[in-house]
């Protein structure tokens, strides 16, 4: 399973997104993403989570035997989730305050365990931690896009209370659309499953595209 | 196609006879036993009903062709040419507010055609009524352009406001002044129940919004004139485009608990007449509730379809925190519509309910 770190990346960024080709992790994707700024803090918690947990996982792969794996796993990732849980309530308390119970329910997310099952226990640790990194880069630019469009379409706004997230540094980013008060079903859960599925929609249209451009790319240099 | 393998299929011998009906024959019906009620919202609300009416139906028609086009449908005039998508767009036109901006339309056709329907695969695979899902949608995203109602003002009176004046108010979504504004009789019972007032004395009060048979009140475009839907309703059952199942087990199901509750306590209930009359209860159950795509198949389905629309109907109007709960109903019982065919599926000949063969006692001497 050690393949080269690209495919790593490449499959955790596009190939095996974790929304949008493994539909793992669906709670969290519906529930936080009212806006760009919770689904980039959800992310960002989640890849944290991650890539510790894969770290953990990939040392421990040899000394865990196979009857006892999952508690062992399910033990390590609770106590990262409640490290990282703790540490938002003190430092990103505002963001604590909307994420609130999604934090603590990263513990069940089975994108993690997925991880730790499907690649970390059979994986080198170097490869562990970028697998780690590109799954949960992958996962919050997932929950970011789907977060802008539902705050854009929602509420007329971009990364609402963006600087609260990453510093008073960040607030350019925020962008309010004047005259636009917005859809009210967009932020309700209607909405998340609707932008999801256009999404999915569009990036299976766009992998069509590539495959057929990548065939017709290679015909002639084999004719 | 061959024309051996053609008449290898062929059971009987010719000639057949063609019954004649087709998707855009009923659709046309339907449209037809609309028109009245619908030239009448115009005469009644003015032009801005007209444009938004026109937009609506235009925009459907817009997003059924690009919906079209993007799943590569071979036969797209002729798909067009059913004219489902008109209809979907004509319902949805009569349930919003006859001032409302354009764009409201052209949302709610976008809804209804491409979330409601395409989405699905098409004509015949929606699991909502596509009209519905649109006005619920524009309803709980949009509140308050979508309750905005407006006195009417026919065309004929002096005040009714011009074509120019009336394209306006539908493309620059200019506000009706506050004099035009009004409630509807469910609304207005709503927010004097939530005040404490005691129904009776508020519906006898001057200012209260009058219910009558012809319509001349506050509402939806096409859910006005009881009479001139009912009318409409009529045709469709003489027609045989619907059955009476739907519609007759719709009023039952909200009149009886209607006539129960304002029997107990007219203070707090609202009677049988102002719920029928009023919102969209007419419209609901002849038109929406009866779509063949959403409805049960079976007569026994269908009334228990019709009675849980008319059921829910009430429920939503008299506990809800909406004044108006057809919409809501009616996606709630096309959820249900394939338990509710499951469970009223007809015997299949020569077998039991369960399905095994029946017990057939051989014949003596045999």
């Amino acid at each position: 399973m050690s393949d080269n770190l690209g495919t790593i990346v490449k499959n955790g960024l596009w190939e095996n997104n974790v929304v949008f080709a493994q539909m793992l992790a669906l709670c969290p994707t519906m529930a936080v993403t009212t806006s760009g700024t919770n689904g980039l803090g959800m992310g960002l918690a989640t890849t944290a989570v991650l890539v510790v947990s894969n770290i953990i996982v990939s040392l421990i792969r040899k000394t865990v035997s196979d009857q006892v794996r999952i508690p062992v796993f399910v033990v390590i990732i609770a106590t990262l989730v409640t490290v990282v849980d703790m540490a938002l309530n003190a430092w990103l308390h505002e963001l604590y305050k909307v994420l609130g119970l999604f934090i603590a329910l990263i513990v069940v997310n089975c994108a993690i365990l997925g991880r730790a099952e499907a690649f970390a226990v059979k994986s080198g640790v170097t490869a562990s931690a970028v697998d780690g990194l590109a799954m949960g880069l992958g996962f919050t630019g997932a929950l970011t896009l789907i977060g802008l469009i539902r705050e854009f379409l929602g509420s007329g706004t971009l990364f609402a209370q963006a600087s609260q997230l990453l510093g008073p540094g960040f607030s350019f980013l925020e962008v309010q659309v004047a005259g636009y008060g917005g859809a009210l079903l967009m932020i309700l859960p209607p909405g998340a499953f609707a932008v999801l599925g256009f999404l999915l929609a569009g990036k299976r249209i766009l992998d069509d595209r590539l495959a057929a451009r990548s065939v017709a790319a290679t015909t002639p240099a084999t004719a | 196609m061959t024309p051996f393998a053609y008449t290898a299929v062929q059971t009987v011998a010719s000639p057949h006879a063609h019954g004649g009906n087709a998707v855009s024959r009923t659709m046309l019906r339907v449209q037809l036993a609309l028109t009245p009620a619908t030239a009448y919202a115009f005469w009644l609300f003015g032009w801005p009903a007209f444009f938004l009416w026109l937009i609506t139906l235009g925009a459907c028609l817009l997003f059924e062709f690009i919906s079209l086009r993007l799943m590569g449908v071979p036969h797209i005039r002729r798909t067009l040419g059913d004219s489902s998508a008109l209809l979907t767009g004509w319902l949805l036109a009569l349930t919003l507010p006859p001032w409302a901006p354009w764009w409201v339309g052209v949302i709610g056709a976008f809804i209804a055609i491409v979330i409601g329907k395409q989405v699905f695969g098409g004509l015949g695979q929606n699991v909502f009524n596509p009209a519905m899902v649109a006005r619920v949608a524009l309803l709980i995203s949009f509140p308050l352009p979508l309750t905005q109602w407006v006195t009417p003002l026919p065309l004929t009176t002096l005040a009714a406001p011009g074509f120019i004046e009336g394209l306006q108010i539908t493309l620059a979504g200019l506000p009706p002044p506050d004099a035009m504004a009004s409630a509807s009789l469910l609304g207005y019972a709503k927010t004097e129940l939530s005040r404490g007032s005691d129904l009776v004395q508020a519906l006898a009060a001057g200012h209260a919004p009058l219910i009558s048979w012809i319509g001349i009140r506050a509402g939806s475009l096409g859910e006005s004139s009881a009479l001139l839907l009912l009318a409409g309703g009529l045709f469709l059952l003489a027609t045989g485009v619907i059955r009476w199942q739907i519609p007759l087990a719709v009023f039952a199901g909200l009149a009886i608990p209607a006539a129960i509750g304002h029997a107990l306590d007219p203070a707090h209930y609202l009677g049988v007449i102002p719920h029928v009359l009023s919102g969209a209860a007419v419209l609901g159950a002849f038109f929406i509730a009866t779509d063949y795509v959403t409805s049960p198949t079976t007569a026994p389905g269908q009334l228990i379809f019709g009675i849980g629309v008319g059921l829910l109907t009430w429920v939503i109007r008299t506990y809800g925190s909406y004044p108006e709960g057809m919409a809501f109903a009616v996606l709630l019982m096309n959820a249900l519509t394939p338990i509710i065919d499951r469970y009223t599926k007809p015997r299949i000949l020569g077998r039991t309910r369960a399905g095994k063969p029946l017990d057939i006692p051989a014949k003596k001497g045999a």
